[in-house]
């Protein structure tokens, strides 16, 4: 176990420093004038050779590559990502002013889609009415099919618009969360949702089920004591996509709704290619998703009792 | 495809029983014709409008009603198609590709390659795709095609990890032994055993991935990365009409609602094709 568990926590390192190495190359080796990215492309040609000179050598872009690679990796261990070139701000302290906001956002978020996720798992798998089942099973496809951008502003037009029961924009009070939420809340409830079904329809198909039936419990004591559980376990294989979806729906969401987040930062960032804080950005995302993966795989095998088995096996 | 497989009567009648997959490939044949030739399917330009008619709601006249400089909507979307579904094609085109490639190398040469390939692999697969192709972009410019090559790139990670997995089913399967027994070549048995049997669940990711492109290529549209704005292109469509939403709302909506009946229809399609026995 204490193996599995340091194999597991090498390989978070190692995707964090991969990130950073990789969005290194991209941002700050490809491009042949990297000190070209710093400034408005339109203004590019007005600026004076001497002025780019200083500003490549402020940011050390005139030092060899490697010494660079080292000096910015050194830095970012210590959590220093350079300043944002458009605010001056030290990446750090802009990336974390909006994470808040983010935060509560997607995690808002992620439990109002595994709510739809079980409410459609539930309602397919107990209704009679084959019409119903596949009704409420092609939800989760077309969930994951409507474009973020296309729901965000059906539901502004409505519900803010029409109806007036919403605020339109910005990021202030608990009224103003409530159509981002949704928004978000659908596309990522639509993999959580397909698998569940998956899950229900299999589990309630396993012996165990038959034989609590024949013992004489109700179907409905049977979803609630075992086929909940063991059916719910595996929507912890599909953190990886679940973590994308709510990365990308933020981006876009906070895009829609002028929310401030991660999400509009990172829109911003990529405007005005402000690398330093483009890289930041990566990394905190990248280090976020190896974090929760690394606690999906130490926590799976204490809840997965058959897992702990094979682990042991495999580690003796 | 599968329509030449079977006997075209029966694969008919089959088909009549589904009639949600008869309309999915119908709206992906609508929208791929949009692509080929929209001047057969509107009379009205994109780029040309008529400013004494700007924000006509929908009517005989304009299908999809105006913009603000008075332009066809109908129109904007139909020539949209070409734009975005050219994005997606090649976006699709190189991940396949690639991801069939590193994956095959991943699987059949083992050790230090595999170990090599699908650590990098993960590290693609801990970026959100969405958040891989805006930084990939921003690198290589806005423009139409650098979106589809950075959609393309985000997603060269996912088809290496389902090729490697089935090139290492393949290889352990009988008939690629008995090859080596009879004294096949490493590369030959390769070409002619490993990869045809290891593309069907890289085919399958393929036909999801189309819808899934479809969907990347409008969002990074959406935020302004792709063609400048005379150009039609299905998300910017729905960008450009976001600032007249609570007045004109069917200026983001109907190019939106296009757009999401082609990627449900795309998502419709590939799970029937998963589904079909004969695969």
């Amino acid at each position: 176990m204490l193996r599995y568990a340091a194999l597991k926590t090498g390989r978070a390192l190692f995707v964090v420093w991969a990130a950073f190495t990789l969005t290194f190359v991209l941002l700050f080796v490809l491009p042949a004038n990297p000190e070209d990215l710093l400034f408005d492309p339109t203004e590019l040609n007005t600026i004076p050779e001497e002025v780019r000179e200083q500003v490549a050598a402020n940011y050390g872009f005139d030092e060899p590559v490697v010494v660079q690679y080292f000096q910015r990796l050194g830095h970012a261990l210590a959590g220093d990502f350079g300043n944002s070139v458009q605010s001056g701000k030290p990446v750090t302290e802009a990336v974390l002013g909006v994470l808040p906001s983010t935060l509560i956002l997607s995690a808002g978020a992620l439990a109002l889609a595994a709510l739809i996720a079980y409410a459609i798992a539930l309602t397919a798998t107990s209704t009679r009415r084959p019409w119903l089942r596949n009704l409420v099973e092609s939800l989760p496809s077309a969930a994951v099919s409507v474009p973020v951008f296309l729901s965000g502003i059906l539901l502004l037009q409505v519900f803010a618009f029409r109806l007036g029961w919403f605020p339109a924009f910005g990021s202030d009070g608990p009224a103003s969360l409530v159509l981002p939420l949704v928004t978000l809340a659908i596309p990522v409830s639509g993999p959580i949702a397909q698998l569940l079904v998956r899950r229900f329809t299999a589990e309630l198909e396993s012996g165990y089920v038959t034989t609590s039936r024949a013992k004489g419990a109700t179907r409905d004591q049977i979803v609630k004591g075992d086929v909940f559980r063991n059916a719910s376990l595996p929507a912890l294989t599909i953190t990886g996509v679940t973590f994308g979806n709510l990365i990308a729906g933020s981006v876009i969401t906070e895009t829609v709704f002028a929310r401030e987040g991660i999400g509009r930062l990172t829109q911003t960032a990529i405007n005005t290619l402000d690398v330093p804080l483009v890289q930041g950005i990566v990394v905190l995302v990248a280090a976020s998703f190896a974090l929760i993966n690394l606690a999906v795989d130490l926590v799976y095998p204490l809840l997965d009792p058959r897992l702990r088995a094979t682990l042991a096996a495999a580690t003796a | 495809m599968t329509a030449i497989a079977a006997p075209p009567a029966a694969r008919l009648g089959e088909l009549a029983r589904q009639p949600v997959l008869v309309a999915a490939w119908i709206v992906v044949a609508l929208a791929v014709g949009w692509a080929l030739f929209p001047q057969l399917f509107t009379s009205y330009s994109p780029y040309t409008g008529d400013s004494g008619a700007s924000f006509a709601p929908p009517s005989a006249d304009h299908w999809f009603g105006t913009d603000r400089l008075g332009r066809d909507l109908y129109a904007r979307c139909v020539y949209g198609a070409r734009t975005t579904l050219t994005a997606t094609l090649l976006a699709v085109v190189i991940a396949f590709g690639l991801g069939t490639v590193i994956g095959l190398v991943a699987g059949y040469f083992g050790k230090l390659w595999d170990n090599v390939i699908m650590r990098v692999v993960d590290v693609f697969l801990s970026i959100p795709s969405l958040l891989l192709a805006m930084v990939v972009v921003s690198v290589l410019g806005y423009s139409a095609n650098n979106i589809a090559l950075a959609v393309g790139i985000s997603s060269i990670a996912s088809f290496a990890r389902v090729m490697r997995s089935e090139v290492l089913a393949v290889v352990n399967q009988d008939y690629v032994k008995a090859a080596y027994g009879a004294g096949v070549g490493r590369l030959a048995v390769m070409v002619r055993h490993v990869v045809p049997n290891s593309l069907s669940s890289v085919i399958a990711l393929a036909a999801l991935e189309v819808g899934t492109a479809v969907l990347a290529v409008a969002s990074l549209g959406f935020l302004g990365y792709g063609s400048p704005p005379p150009e039609p292109e299905w998300g910017l469509l729905v960008a450009e009409g976001r600032d007249f939403v609570a007045v004109h709302p069917w200026i983001s909506i109907l190019p939106g609602a296009a757009l999401a009946l082609v990627v449900i229809a795309a998502h419709r399609i590939s799970t029937s094709l998963r589904k079909d026995p004969r695969r």
